[in-house]
């Protein structure tokens, strides 16, 4: 098919002192993809995240961005090259409105007296949010309602929206379902295929198989800090994909009539 | 997808009911609006002089300097630090401007400027030993609390300076028609103060660094600068406080606005800027400086013994409050 790569990470390698916490991991990510990277603790998720949201720095390796090398120093670099990061819980502030929460860092202001004053466009941002809102699908009756007022499906379609509005080439989930009510996953994994359908490329990490099988079209596995394997999600099952995570000592599949260990995925 | 169009329905029910429960808090800390409103019937039954245009004016000119410091604090609580030092400052810029009128014949409007940017620079000490050496903004104020009090004593020796031109009592005495100066110099203040927290970019980033900081920071704000930058503006505002406080004792004393904090910091609280950091609105911490003014002013008229004022003031800072927090439950 000859998909165009987006993000492509080339051999890195992370320690933590003595503690390899990646060893020479490569992944490309393609464009419009949602690839799932999935792995148990302590594999790497998430320190591999944020050295691409450049939260952390690799030892060794590099990363391209459409082809072109990339060092983020902060977060902030990573944001301006259009990588986005939405982690768990962090991403709202409570006392905030969704319009401000949406706009938080980027606020559309007009300068009064040649610049010496920025006033902030209060319609113009809540207009605007309520576009994006709209585009993805998301219902929220008051765009004025401080964030601490809503439900934990909304805050995090919120978050994700602010990512997806604002995060021109990647958005990163990290365990976006893990908090939420169980109706609630639905709409979250909902809006993830929504963004992918709005050009972006999206990496999720979940613990949660079920939830990554039902919008990942790629998976990539760590274990121990290193990449074991990478699959097409409709090449694969849940039962393989365990096998890789846990380096196929816990699991056997009961087809042939051999023993068969349950596992929580 | 069958699932996904039931939790949309869902979502839309229980966001209702959360649309329902913020009308229910719509009108934020409307306990001390009622209580404001109890305190002033309460002072008009009972004495003849407090209902009147002149007692107004006095109370206002009364809580000024309070109330300009008030403002200051609460940028500095709002953004989840607090600052004790207010008083100290208070008593500092009004000693450097009274020094510097008396014995180095500086014109008066710079004098009152250098203690006010004297101010300043403690604010800038305050939000640099906060946010770079990374102490805790109450232990950092508690400690420039007593080193700018001292300093304030040896800049005068322990003496009181007085003897400054006439016009050194403008700012603290004077009037524009029938509006006290220092009410003036208040009343602009809170305009200015309530454009900066509601309309500019700078005040919903306050908002955001108290609420959240790591959110804050993740969006790009540049944490460090607004916390500085709010202790560097109270520090400024208590140098203004400071200024009109030594024109209106036409007199540089060290001693003065001892514990003037802590009023400052029951305005604050009063108008319902919570010590967490991240919340409360300007004209509620301005209801709370008329609340403490208006007790005042009105315990003098019934001739409250001053121990008992300080049991009541105390009192009614805890019951205003818990009809707040009552509320909420």
């Amino acid at each position: 098919m000859g998909k165009e790569v987006i993000l492509s990470l080339k051999n890195i390698t992370k320690k933590f002192g003595a503690l390899v916490a990646l060893d020479d991991v490569s992944l490309d990510l393609y464009k419009n993809e949602v690839l799932a990277l999935v792995g148990d603790n302590g594999a790497g998720k998430s320190t591999l995240i944020k050295i691409i949201s450049g939260a952390i720095i690799q030892n060794r390796g590099e990363i391209y961005l459409k082809g072109r090398k990339v060092d983020f120093a902060s977060p902030i670099e990573a944001k301006r090259a259009g990588i986005e990061t939405v982690y768990q819980d962090l991403a709202l502030v409570d006392s905030l409105n969704v319009a401000n929460n949406l706009f938080l860092g980027r606020e559309e202001k007009v300068s009064v007296l040649g610049g010496t004053l920025k006033f902030l466009r209060h319609r113009y941002m809540e207009k605007r949010s309520k576009e994006i809102l709209d585009t993805l699908g998301i219902t929220i009756p008051n765009i004025r309602e401080q964030v601490k007022f809503l439900s934990g499906g909304q805050r995090q379609s919120i978050a994700v929206a602010k990512a997806a509005a604002f995060g021109k080439n990647i958005i990163i989930l990290d365990e976006p379902t893990a908090a939420l009510a169980v109706k609630e996953v639905g709409h979250i994994l909902e809006l993830v295929k929504k963004c992918k359908e709005e050009g972006i490329s999206i990496i999720i990490i979940t613990h949660n198989l079920e939830h990554a099988f039902m919008v990942a079209d790629r998976f990539a596995v760590l274990r121990v800090g290193k990449k074991v394997g990478e699959r097409l999600a409709e090449d694969t099952d849940i039962d393989e994909i365990v096998k890789l995570i846990t380096g196929g000592t816990l699991v056997k599949n009961g087809k042939d009539g051999s023993e068969r260990k349950i596992v929580n995925a | 997808m069958k699932n996904n169009k039931q939790a949309f329905s869902g979502l839309k029910k229980e966001a209702s009911s959360a649309s329902l429960s913020k009308k229910f808090f719509a009108v934020e800390n409307i306990g001390i609006y009622i209580f404001l409103t109890m305190l002033i019937i309460f002072f008009s039954v009972m004495t003849n002089a407090f209902l009147t245009f002149s007692n107004f004016i006095v109370i206002l000119r009364q809580v000024s300097i309070i109330g300009i410091a008030a403002f200051g604090q609460a940028l500095v609580v709002i953004s989840g630090g607090i600052d004790l030092s207010v008083g100290s400052i208070v008593a500092l810029s009004g000693v450097i401007a009274a020094s510097l009128t008396n014995f180095f014949g500086v014109p008066i409007p710079l004098a009152f400027l250098i203690g006010i940017m004297a101010g300043g620079v403690c604010g800038l000490a305050n939000g640099v030993l906060a946010t770079k050496v990374k102490i805790p903004p109450i232990i950092v104020t508690l400690g420039t609390l007593t080193i700018i009090r001292g300093l304030a004593f040896i800049i005068v020796g322990g003496h009181t300076v007085f003897g400054m031109p006439e016009s050194y009592r403008v700012l603290g005495r004077g009037y524009v028609g029938f509006i006290p100066i220092p009410v003036l110099i208040m009343i602009v203040f809170f305009i200015l103060f309530f454009i900066v927290l509601n309309n500019l970019n700078f005040g919903r980033h306050i908002y955001a660094t108290g609420s959240n900081e790591e959110a804050a920071l993740i969006s790009g704000l540049n944490v460090v600068k607004i916390k500085t930058m709010v202790f560097v503006i109270s520090g400024l505002m208590a140098g203004i406080g400071g200024a009109i406080l030594s024109s209106r004792l036409d007199s540089g004393q060290a001693a003065t606005a001892q514990g003037l904090e802590l009023d400052v910091l029951t305005a604050v609280v009063l108008g319902g800027v919570s010590i967490a950091g991240g919340k409360g609105r300007l004209e509620s911490v301005f209801v709370g400086v008329l609340i403490i003014g208006i007790l005042a002013n009105g315990m003098v008229l019934l001739n409250v013994q001053h121990f008992y004022q300080l049991v009541i003031k105390g009192a009614v800072l805890l019951l205003a409050v818990s009809l707040d927090v009552l509320k909420k439950k």
